[in-house]
């Protein structure tokens, strides 16, 4: 089983990411450079802003804020609306903020990732390499399934875990985002295992390997920049999902962005944008904080993914 | 196929182990999402309130819907919003990708950048939108402050023109993406085309618009999926931006769907809208997902 | 299941440590979406009272209006999953839920505490009632009928503050003037509904109301008086168009702080100028009816019980039950909600001037029924996707919308 080390996939790059292909710049100061650097920055302060404003206004207290505009930096620096988002921001009674709903929030997002991404990856591995009759079929309705509105689905999926008596609880929930993360994980994982090359894929089946031989042994391996990018894409979703979230579970363990909704829809008298705000970035942290630290991997990973069709 | 030479003589027993593995997929795609349609196709022929019942009144639900002044807005602005936002995170996905595919440098850095709010909800980013686009204290306050008084820039309290406005923000969150996929797609053109066309004397723009993005098919059709299932779905923007407002002139499908099957306890109502979103989904989409993945790629 | 186990254990520790030796500790959840500053210390009071109980009110909020509520209530129940009580408003909302024998029958509770006697006007009662049975608690009488006027803005634009809806029309370019929005509308579409249906009931009379919603006469929708309240809601949404802001409470707030000059809205408004510090008659004026047909809608919350499993359960929802209709517990609440209380025979010294107001107009027996009673949510969604549109699109015209109007009333059940 030495077959690994002979693959041209891991003398290249796995992903074909092999650098910029365009011409060489020349000068520095040349008219093109100055168009491409002009165009890059204008187009990374359109990006930018929002950011900017999220956190200069989290920064300010609420009088500051009426008179001043969105864009000028604090005069005095208060970290009252953190704190407040974090720990007192108040949904009716309850008056704790953000920070009960981050731990539901983890609760909920690590084992759906988990469950979505085996369940995913079996499938995109089946689907490029084992097909069978109808397997074709039954990925073509996943794929549709991607467009329905998830509003649709919402009434049949009540059902369905009522009748499994799952109805309401963490597990059901994860079963939930399980189904939702199918579509597009499959297509990205189905996607990267058929462009691996075939003759690694027949050499295992020569040597005796089976289904799950060649899976755990060949395939998981050589296929960590796609299992990132299904990661990333599964803790952003998941951790921003907000109607299976308010749907499908109860009071005490809803996540994050359904507490966001309710302390930012909950205006006791004046809205207080600062606090809105800080509870924004608190709440888009978490999949803000994956990007960065992963920001080079992620890119690889799409484009194993999404390239290869 | 090029398994056949290694397949087992007996056809049921083969792949069996791959047909355990795929029973989550099955299951998904038959009972959730094929079931489920069907449930909710049956159920739009009844007068179901709050509670689905089998009490059928023929396509009554759909006269209705289609006579409805809510549900014609919120298909325009679906049009609306899904050719546009089609078309510009396309070719504004394109150019960014094409400029950092220049050998520039902090070719990082600007990635991250364009990419960053596609790890933000839309709840996220309606609301941050919504603040910037604020009549008073957003954009159009700060311009007016700054002496140019006459300025008006409020699309969210505009009829006319709201849907702009969460088009600005939609792609805002969305394009960094088609950015990132379209990236992936130029590193993947192999460096002597890039040779061949400048020894051939062909000036850029036409090699990327006649030899590059044919080539990059496979990525565009990625990209469409993804946008295309993102439109159809458009929905926690709306509400977090602009809730359907001003009046009815944002609102969108997805919206109508859920408003009148929990807001308006008319279950009947919302599944013949869905069952009308589905209906042209798979128009759309099935002939093509069945050409594009259903054939035989390994031939 | 593991983590659900879990929980209750922590849950039982919890109990155990808090309470010993109080043997029927039981926790409740109980859903609602009252979020305001107002509502939030009202319903405070209701956790206050049952916590004194020995039991454990688990406060179920849900932000965002009762539209973004109702369906995550709705499917809990359905599901399977149901909370210990939940808020409805009374009359149809939970109509479908109490036929599918989804809803406990409190007829026993409401027998022995004998509500019938004290729960005022009777009305609220029967909107409680399935087949002769009682499905839920009234707690409160919210009226629609109110038009609630900044005197600060007044005093602003140098007119008097106006004593009908006519003299308020009337003053209105003089408030523009002074920079001030006339009458503040808020956008979620309800609001907008809300107030034409109040200004039905005054422009038109408490006859052409119920003709409207309770006997759905569609010629007579479509016909020249309900055509006068059309043009009395085109000179309402003049006055609004410069409102710009989302939620109820944002418009309060501009009346509170006299950005703008009034706002028609339930007396739930009141609990936000309370919270503000504002003084009735003082810093603003309430007119009830706008001044022209001083009626009250028997509208209002109501809790509803789902059918439980567990006993204790079922027990602690009786408690919960019999401590919202406690006079003790109402008065509190309703001081802090701006709403009146549903038994008679409280003492509400301590009502303020807008409050008396309304229970003078209780005690004649000047009340209607509200569309929560005579309309399905289906219809009033209809209507508030008209009038929404209505308020937002000053071009579309009186005859236009009085006719999709008729058409709603035509088709409403």
């Amino acid at each position: 089983m030495n077959i690994a080390s002979k693959s041209p996939i891991l003398t290249t790059d796995a992903d074909g990411f092999a650098g910029p292909r365009g011409p060489k710049p020349r000068r520095m100061l040349s008219r093109r450079n100055i168009i491409v650097y002009g165009t890059l920055l204008v187009v990374a302060v359109y990006y930018l802003l929002p950011l900017y404003v999220m956190i200069v206004t989290s920064l300010k207290g609420m009088p500051e804020i009426r008179l001043g505009n969105i864009f000028s930096p604090p005069l005095e620096i208060t970290f009252e609306p953190w704190i407040k988002a974090w720990s007192s921001a108040c949904t009716g009674l309850n008056c704790d903020g953000l920070s009960r709903g981050f731990w539901n929030s983890v609760r909920i997002t690590v084992p759906s990732v988990i469950l979505s991404i085996a369940i995913a990856s079996v499938n995109g591995y089946a689907l490029a390499n084992w097909r069978f009759k109808g397997s074709e079929l039954f990925f073509t309705i996943l794929i549709v399934g991607a467009f329905i509105p998830y509003q649709v689905m919402l009434y049949p999926i009540v059902i369905i875990l009522r009748e499994i008596g799952l109805y309401g609880s963490l597990a059901g929930l994860v079963i939930v985002h399980s189904i939702f993360g199918m579509p597009i994980l499959t297509l990205l994982f189905r996607n990267y295992f058929t462009s691996m090359p075939e003759e690694l894929f027949k050499a295992a089946r020569v040597d005796g390997a089976g289904f799950w031989g060649i899976y755990l042994r060949i395939m998981l391996p050589m296929s960590l920049p796609i299992f990132v990018v299904a990661v990333i894409i599964q803790i952003t979703g998941i951790w921003n999902d907000f109607l299976f979230g308010v749907v499908y579970t109860r009071p005490e363990t809803y996540p994050m962005t359904v507490q966001l909704n309710n302390i930012v829809n909950s205006v006791q008298g004046v809205k207080e944008y600062n606090v809105n705000m800080a509870a924004t970035l608190i709440t888009g942290l978490v999949p803000l904080i994956v990007y960065f630290v992963s920001g080079k991997l992620f890119v690889r990973g799409i484009a194993a993914g999404a390239v290869k069709g | 196929m090029s398994e056949s030479q290694t397949r087992p003589p007996n056809r049921l027993l083969r792949n069996l182990n791959a047909k355990i593995a795929s029973i989550p997929m099955i299951l998904t795609a038959v009972v959730v999402f094929a079931g489920g349609t069907v449930w909710t196709v049956l159920h739009s022929f009844t007068n179901s309130k709050l509670l689905p019942r089998l009490n059928f009144v023929g396509i009554d639900q759909y006269t209705r819907l289609w006579a409805t002044p809510r549900w014609l807005v919120s298909i325009e602005n679906l049009l609306i919003y899904g050719v546009l936002s089609l078309v510009f995170s396309l070719v504004i996905g394109f150019v960014l990708a094409a400029l950092l595919d220049q050998k520039i440098r902090f070719e990082n850095t600007f990635r991250t950048i364009l990419l960053y709010p596609y790890a933000l909800s839309f709840i996220v980013t309606g609301l941050v939108w919504q603040w910037l686009l604020n009549p008073e204290l957003g954009i159009q306050g700060v311009v007016r402050n700054l002496g140019w008084t006459s300025f008006s820039f409020d699309p969210l309290y505009d009829s006319s023109i709201v849907i702009y406005g969460i088009l600005i923000a939609a792609l805002w969150q969305g394009t960094g993406l088609v950015m990132c996929l379209m990236l992936a797609g130029l590193r993947g053109i192999d460096e002597d085309i890039w040779k061949a066309a400048r020894v051939d004397g062909i000036p850029m723009w036409k090699t990327y618009l006649f030899i590059v993005i044919p080539m990059m098919r496979p990525v565009f059709v990625t990209t469409l999926v993804i946008i295309a299932s993102g439109i159809v779905r458009v929905y926690d923007l709306v509400v977090a931006q602009t809730s359907g407002g001003p009046g009815i002139a944002s609102e969108v499908p997805a919206k109508y769907v859920y408003d009148y099957m929990f807001f308006a306890q008319n279950l009947g109502q919302g599944f013949a809208a869905s069952t009308m979103m589905l209906l042209s989904v798979v128009i759309v989409i099935v002939p093509w997902a069945y050409l594009e993945f259903g054939r035989r790629r390994r031939a | 299941m593991l983590y659900r186990s879990v929980t209750a254990v922590l849950a039982a520790a919890a109990a155990a440590c808090a309470f010993t030796g109080v043997a029927a500790a039981t926790d409740l959840e109980v859903t609602h979406w009252w979020t305001s500053g107002g509502e939030a210390a009202a319903v405070g009071e209701f956790a206050k009272a049952f916590d004194a109980t020995g039991n454990h009110w688990i406060d179920g909020a849900i932000a965002g209006s009762g539209g973004t509520a109702r369906p995550i209530m709705i499917s809990r129940i359905t599901g399977g999953d149901p909370m210990g009580a939940t808020q409805f408003n009374h009359g149809r909302q939970a109509e479908e839920l109490i036929q599918a024998g989804l809803m406990r029958d409190l007829t026993d509770i409401a027998t022995k505490e004998k509500w019938t006697e004290i729960v005022r006007p009777k009305s609220l009662l029967d909107s409680c009632t399935v087949d002769g049975k009682i499905y839920c608690v009234p707690v409160n009488i919210h009226s629609w009928q109110w038009l609630w006027l900044s005197n600060d803005a007044f005093a602003k634009a140098g007119v008097p503050v106006p004593k009908t809806w006519d003299e308020y029309v009337a003053a209105a370019p003089a408030l523009e003037k002074a920079g001030i929005v006339p009458l503040a509308v808020g956008g979620q579409a309800w609001q907008a509904s809300g107030a034409f249906d109040v200004l039905l009931a005054a422009v038109g009379g408490t006859d052409a109301f119920l003709k409207v919603y309770r006997d759905k006469d569609k010629n007579f929708a479509a016909g020249p008086e309900i055509a006068k309240v059309f043009k009395a809601a085109d000179d309402a949404r003049k006055m609004a168009k410069n409102t710009n802001v989302q939620d109820w409470n944002q418009a309060t707030n501009m009346v509170i702080t006299g950005k703008a000059g009034g706002q028609i809205m339930g007396d739930w408004a009141q609990g936000e100028f309370q919270v503000a510090g504002q003084v009735a008659g003082k810093d603003y004026t309430c007119l009830p009816g706008l001044g022209i047909n001083p009626v009250i809608a028997t509208g209002g919350d109501a809790f509803y019980f789902p059918l439980l499993k567990d006993a204790e359960k079922a027990k602690a929802q009786e408690v919960l039950a019999q401590t919202l209709l406690d006079p003790k517990t109402q008065v509190a609440f309703n001081l802090k909600k701006g709403s009146l209380p549903v038994r008679g025979d409280v003492d509400l010294q301590a009502a303020n001037d807008c409050m008396k107001k309304g229970l003078d107009i209780l005690a004649k027996g000047d009340v209607i029924p509200w569309t929560d009673q005579l309309l399905s949510q289906d219809s009033q969604k209809q209507k508030e996707d008209l009038f929404s549109e209505f308020f937002a699109k000053q071009d579309m015209s009186i005859e236009d919308a009085q006719k999709r109007f008729a058409d709603i009333i035509a088709s409403a059940d």
